[in-house]
């Protein structure tokens, strides 16, 4: 029997994955795509809820969330872009012009 | 049990190509590995009953925004690896520790809430989901009660592109 503490573990396990990801990796590129799987494991838990509750609005909170993964994915892809074309790199370590 | 043995071999799935994505050296193989992750949560969504959401997902995330995340791999030509320059300041080490610390309370919490499970969550559920189909039921949701975040999501939607746009464009 699967119960939601099942989908509860895969998506704080996802979770880790991505946030391991962002905080060792130095390729921007790769701490965005951590980013993504973040909020993967954010829709898998409200998806699992929505069918545990058997209420959708789950659902349309999951919707908002892959409309503003969108949203971050098309600016930050666009920034990476911009720093390439001035930096030639696409290290974090080297992104230290705003650094304090 | 057919459940069972889908959900358990849709999360090692998901689990594993997550893995592959954040220790593939390359950057492209890990894009790719990406798609597979994504097809497989699409996978786990028809699992849970949200047959719109996966076709959501496959069409948004692994038609859309991999590409974009193609594009600018392809775009971004690297004559030196990125993790080839090391920052005697960075700390990656606490980075993993700190990590392993969230996992631990993660998992403390998940086995404390394992010991005591939760009052029946479905008896609280107002109403059972009509025998209409998935999609006219989120549909209804997105244009009746959640109409003005729905809006205000394709605001938001518009104001990514034109940012988008703006910041790619060479010169204005």
């Amino acid at each position: 029997m699967i119960t939601p503490t099942h989908y509860m573990l895969l998506s704080a396990a996802l979770f880790m994955i991505g946030v391991i990801g962002v905080m060792v990796r130095r390729n921007i590129i790769i701490i965005f795509m951590s980013i993504e799987l973040i909020l993967n494991a954010v829709n898998i838990n409200l998806i699992a809820f929505s069918a545990q509750l058997q209420n959708a609005v789950g659902q349309v909170f999951a919707i908002f969330v892959i409309a503003v993964a969108a949203a971050e994915a098309a600016v930050g892809l666009g920034i990476i872009l911009a720093f390439y074309r001035n930096k030639e790199t696409v290290n974090i370590d080297e992104m230290n012009l705003m650094r304090w | 049990m057919s459940q069972a043995i889908a959900f358990y071999f849709i999360s090692a799935c998901i689990l594993g190509f997550a893995v592959l994505v954040i220790t593939t050296k390359d950057t492209v193989h890990s894009v790719l590995f990406l798609v597979l992750d994504f097809l497989f949560v699409a996978a786990l969504y028809v699992l849970l009953g949200a047959q719109f959401l996966a076709a959501i997902q496959i069409l948004v995330y692994a038609g859309g925004i991999v590409v974009l995340y193609l594009f600018v791999v392809m775009l971004v030509n690297l004559k030196r690896p990125p993790e080839a320059h090391q920052d005697p300041h960075r700390r990656t080490n606490w980075g993993l520790a700190l990590s392993v610390a969230v996992l631990v309370e993660l998992g403390a919490v998940g086995a404390y809430s394992y010991a005591r499970p939760a009052p029946a969550l479905a008896a609280a559920a107002t109403s059972a989901m009509p025998v209409t189909g998935n999609t006219e039921q989120v549909g209804w949701l997105l244009y009746t009660s959640y109409l003005i975040p729905f809006e205000i999501a394709s605001m938001l939607l518009l104001v990514a592109m034109i940012g988008a746009i703006v910041l790619a464009k060479r010169e204005l």
